[in-house]
């Protein structure tokens, strides 16, 4: 919408702003103000209390608001194990958040399922829902959750998150079948 | 320090117990199957026993394991479990408070007819500790009121603590569609 507004003086103003830096601004105001929704099954909850309260501050990156509901939130951070029966709630959770959303493995249990290898853990989140970062760890520092979240600002910027990524595959589908609908 | 009680129980239902023995402090009675209600019934109720505690209801899987020696200089223990010793052992620890006496219950159980007695009935906190036994060994609990799987989901085939369980046998419930090999798509059934 801002976008449009700067633009509409100029001719072919659609494609300029696809060009031009303006077409990122959206992304630049996404990665600044990510809605963490955690979702917490072990120990690595402690990290991310750590991570989240004063002393190392993930507000500083403009990540501080946990929503407890998945439908406001674009981060998902799977901070714990994940076993094979809670598959499905996950994938739920994943499914209720409105695109674009983006998901931090936090720790090895949720991206490889760490010491875990038995019948009931699940090898890595991955598994069942798109993940864009991994952090290694058990349990990971906070400085590397911190470097995780500013890789993952990185990522949103440069529009290659996975859920950007798809968004602009099924977009170049349309182009392509020339059906109405966003781009 | 409760032999004591194994004395009694001995004397008390001689037809019930097969042997007794002492291990790591705690006092074992090797409990015939059919008995076992009757001899449950017997330390929660009577006044010499009250054994009025349900700690813990569990399982022992003896497929080709042994306890290991606790100390190299005694001689080893006899073998724990041979081709004609029943497979699983059901334990059940029961603790007197009025007497401050401990017991376990040892039960075996062959693997061609995994069941079992249900204390649920005199201990209703035994309930769900059969359900996880059950879950984990698929030891069938005779009487219980509700026998289900307790920890794991229904579609889970098998018994995961059972030593023949495969190791890294997982049973997935839900995969992403696109990757690259998805269990559940290749062959509909088996996990990996
Ligand atoms: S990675 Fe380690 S700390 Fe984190 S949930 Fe797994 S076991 Fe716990």
């Amino acid at each position: 919408m801002g976008v449009e507004l700067t633009t509409t003086r100029l001719e072919n103003a659609a494609e300029w702003a696809k060009q031009s830096k303006l077409a990122r601004i959206p992304e630049w105001g996404r990665k600044f103000s990510l809605f963490s929704y955690p979702f917490v099954t072990a120990c690595c909850g402690m990290e991310f209390m750590s991570v989240a309260a004063p002393k190392y501050d993930i507000a500083r990156f403009g990540a501080e608001f946990p929503r407890f509901s998945p439908r406001q939130s674009d981060l998902l951070m799977i901070v714990g194990t994940i076993t094979e029966k809670q598959g499905p709630a996950l994938k739920r959770v994943f499914d209720q958040m409105a695109e674009p959303k983006w998901v931090l493995a936090f720790g090895v249990c949720a991206s490889t399922g760490g010491f875990y290898q038995n019948y009931h853990a699940m090898p890595g989140a991955d598994q069942v829902i798109p993940v864009d970062v991994y952090v290694p760890g058990c349990p990971p520092r906070p400085e590397q959750v911190l470097d995780a979240l500013i890789l993952l600002m990185e990522r949103i910027q440069d529009g290659r998150g996975h859920s950007q990524l798809r968004t602009k595959r099924e977009g170049l589908i349309r182009e392509q079948a020339d059906e109405p609908g966003p781009r | 320090m409760s032999q004591k009680v194994l004395d009694a129980l001995t004397a008390a239902l001689p037809h019930a117990v097969d042997r007794t023995e002492s291990s790591h402090g705690d006092e074992v009675a090797w409990i015939k199957r059919e008995s076992l209600v009757q001899v449950a019934t017997y330390l929660r109720d009577d006044p010499a026993m009250l054994f009025c505690s349900p700690v813990f209801c569990t399982c022992i899987d003896r497929l080709d394991w042994h306890p290991v020696k606790v100390n190299s200089m005694d001689p080893p223990p006899p073998k724990a479990w041979t081709e004609d010793q029943p497979r699983f052992e059901v334990c059940y620890q029961l603790r007197s408070i009025k007497h401050r006496t401990r017991i376990r219950l040892k039960i075996a159980v062959p693997e061609h007819d995994p069941r079992c007695p249900s204390l649920s009935e005199l201990w209703a906190a035994f309930n769900w500790q059969e359900r996880e036994t059950f879950d984990m060994y698929g030891i069938r609990f005779d009487g219980h009121p509700d026998l289900r799987r307790i920890y794991l989901y229904e579609e889970f085939v098998g018994y995961p603590l059972r030593k023949d369980y495969p190791k890294e046998k997982r049973q997935p419930l839900v995969r992403r569609d696109d990757l690259p090999i998805n269990p559940l798509k290749r062959d509909g059934s088996e996990g990996l």
